[in-house]
């Protein structure tokens, strides 16, 4: 088992208070905490290699090169990419969706087709989709989602069909916490010749995410909720796809040749990399891989699963309290991500007292304004967790809900 | 108890009391004016209708609106506050009120401008002052109040 105490001294900000409590932080699904070893590498390579990369002859550019492809190739183990030219680095998962959307989508979604998505996407996985298929005159199609807030595939055959051109799905909701079973949608899509994007965004920080396996053509994540820094993400896309893609961006970098008149494209990953890149990032990001297959990531998942489960059971006083929960129930269907909503406090009150509290949670619609919307509420409250999150700290945000409501309760009298 | 500093948002009974008991609810129809606004980061609604007297000041007003404590009664509390005024008024109470709830404002200028304005029952909302990131929650109801009337002129 993994030893958190040790986890938690890696973190300098989890020894902060706020408001004179102990951080309690539990808004992992918006960002995660860095653990010294990634901030100890970006001050790392501004001190001692800053030069850029894939130019220049001399030793600080050749190094700082080594080390950002380096870390491509630290990310494509990860998520077991095979060639690590198949990771393309973006700035976050909404660049890297962005991407598909404009690169391969314009090309290859015609007038008539559909776009399959679920109820539960994140905006960065919607809005793309909605501008694509106006354009085109091409539909969108949802997946329906059962009361508990889990895809209802009874009715896929229907929804995915011969006139599907790209299924795009999220692996783990950030608003419900719901996992969804990509790999079976993935082998559906390719059933009916429909290309399958997975938005990785919350899975892959949080369990084994093997792109091989699920077969699927593209992947989206973003560095900074998975313990890197902001401003680097990356979107991993099977080989043939990317090869057969136009660029997205087009300038310096990306360039194979270059004339008074045109231009020809550099081979991958450069072709969808125009301008300087985010290196010391791209560079940050590999150090929090190392970080995370160092405690190993099934054993986070294990982990998690086992905080989650102690948080839904210590949840149900709340639920005494009439406090709602969203989501599955059943710990193997969701991450840890607790999304509720409470009776006589709006979530953006709770969120205040709770951080008078010292506890981090977000509360809001989560970017999934449709979805949250059809819960039949304006906004939820949601705790998430990492692997840095104890049993003790959500005994904490239990008892700080509920004095909450108390609290909030005792003031209308 | 953790949240002694919240007493004087939260425990203050103006605020709570027109949260749980918002004043002016009833829909207003055909109102001289009309006007809404939604926070779109936290989905917080609020609406207005307002009619006007002979002499075109503020005979009657509508407020309806989703959403936390304070942007709840801040609606209500505005509700009552703008009888009387002119559309001018209103205006220039917005500006006013919007000013003194500026955190970049120093503090001696605030209590200036504080005096300066007749707050009324408007003054329990002073204290979100104290809560940076909800000072959006209590100027909603102005900026829904500030787009209805500038359509009008």
């Amino acid at each position: 088992m993994l030893d958190v105490q040790k986890i938690r001294n890696d973190f300098p900000i989890l020894g902060r208070e706020v408001n004179g409590h102990p951080l309690v932080y539990m808004d992992n699904a918006a960002t995660t905490q860095k653990p010294r070893q990634v901030i100890q590498a970006l001050v790392d390579y501004y001190e001692n290699f800053n030069a850029n990369v894939h130019r220049g002859v001399h030793t600080l550019s050749m190094e700082a090169t080594d080390m950002y492809e380096d870390a491509r190739k630290k990310v494509a183990k990860f998520i077991n990419a095979g060639d690590p030219d198949t990771v393309i680095w973006t700035r976050n998962a909404s660049e890297s969706l962005n991407l598909v959307a404009y690169s391969w989508a314009r090309e290859n979604v015609e007038s008539g087709e559909n776009i399959v998505l679920t109820p539960m996407e994140h905006h960065s996985n919607l809005v793309p989709w909605q501008e694509l298929t106006r354009e085109k005159n091409a539909a969108i199609r949802y997946i329906p989602l059962d009361n508990e807030g889990v895809l209802d595939l009874s009715d896929i055959d229907s929804i995915i069909d011969d006139r599907t051109a790209l299924v795009s799905v999220v692996h783990m909701s950030n608003a419900l916490g719901t996992v969804n079973p990509i790999k079976k949608l993935c082998d559906l899509a390719h059933a009916r010749g429909a290309k399958f994007l997975v938005d990785g965004a919350q899975s892959v920080p949080h369990m084994v995410v093997d792109v091989k396996e699920i077969d699927c053509d593209f992947m989206a994540f973003s560095g900074h909720k998975m313990m890197g820094p902001t401003g680097i993400g990356c979107l991993y896309a099977k080989k043939d796809v990317l090869e057969g893609m136009k660029p997205f961006l087009t300038g310096g970098e990306m360039v194979l040749e270059v004339s008074y008149e045109k231009a020809s494209w550099a081979d991958l990953p450069m072709k969808f990399e125009a301008g300087t890149p985010n290196i010391a990032d791209a560079i940050a990001l590999g150090v929090a891989v190392d970080y995370l297959e160092d405690i190993g990531m099934a054993n986070i998942d294990e982990y998690e699963r086992d905080l989650t489960g102690y948080a839904l059971n210590k949840f149900i006083d709340v639920e005494e309290e009439g406090g709602k929960l969203f989501g599955p129930r059943n710990p193997d269907q969701r991450g840890g991500i607790i999304s509720f909503d409470t009776p006589d406090i709006h979530p953006h009150d709770l969120g205040t007292l709770l951080d008078q509290m010292g506890i981090a949670v977000r509360t809001g619609h989560h970017c999934a304004m449709p979805l949250v919307r059809s819960l039949g509420v304006a906004a939820t409250s949601r705790a998430s967790f990492y692997v840095y999150n104890t049993k003790k700290e959500v005994d904490v945000l239990i008892e700080g809900i509920l004095e909450a409501m108390r609290y909030f309760r005792d003031g209308v009298r | 108890m953790a949240l002694g500093s919240l007493n004087d948002l939260y425990r203050d009974k103006v605020i709570l009391d027109h949260c749980r008991n918002p004043r002016n609810s009833a829909v207003l129809d055909l109102p001289d004016v009309s006007c809404e606004a939604i926070n779109p980061f936290c989905g917080d609604e609020i609406r207005f209708q307002i009619n006007l007297d002979d002499s075109d000041r503020v005979r009657e007003v509508g407020f309806q609106g989703e959403g936390c404590a304070i942007n709840q009664a801040a609606g209500s509390i505005v509700s009552e506050a703008l009888n009387g005024l002119t559309l001018t008024d209103v205006l220039d109470l917005s500006k006013k009120f919007s000013r003194i709830m500026e955190a970049s404002l120093p503090k001696d200028v605030v209590v200036a401008d504080k005096e300066a304005i007749n707050l009324g029952e408007l003054s329990a909302l002073y204290k979100v002052r104290e809560f940076p990131v909800r000072v959006k929650c209590a100027l909603l109801v102005w900026s829904a109040l500030d787009s209805g009337i500038s359509t009008l002129a």
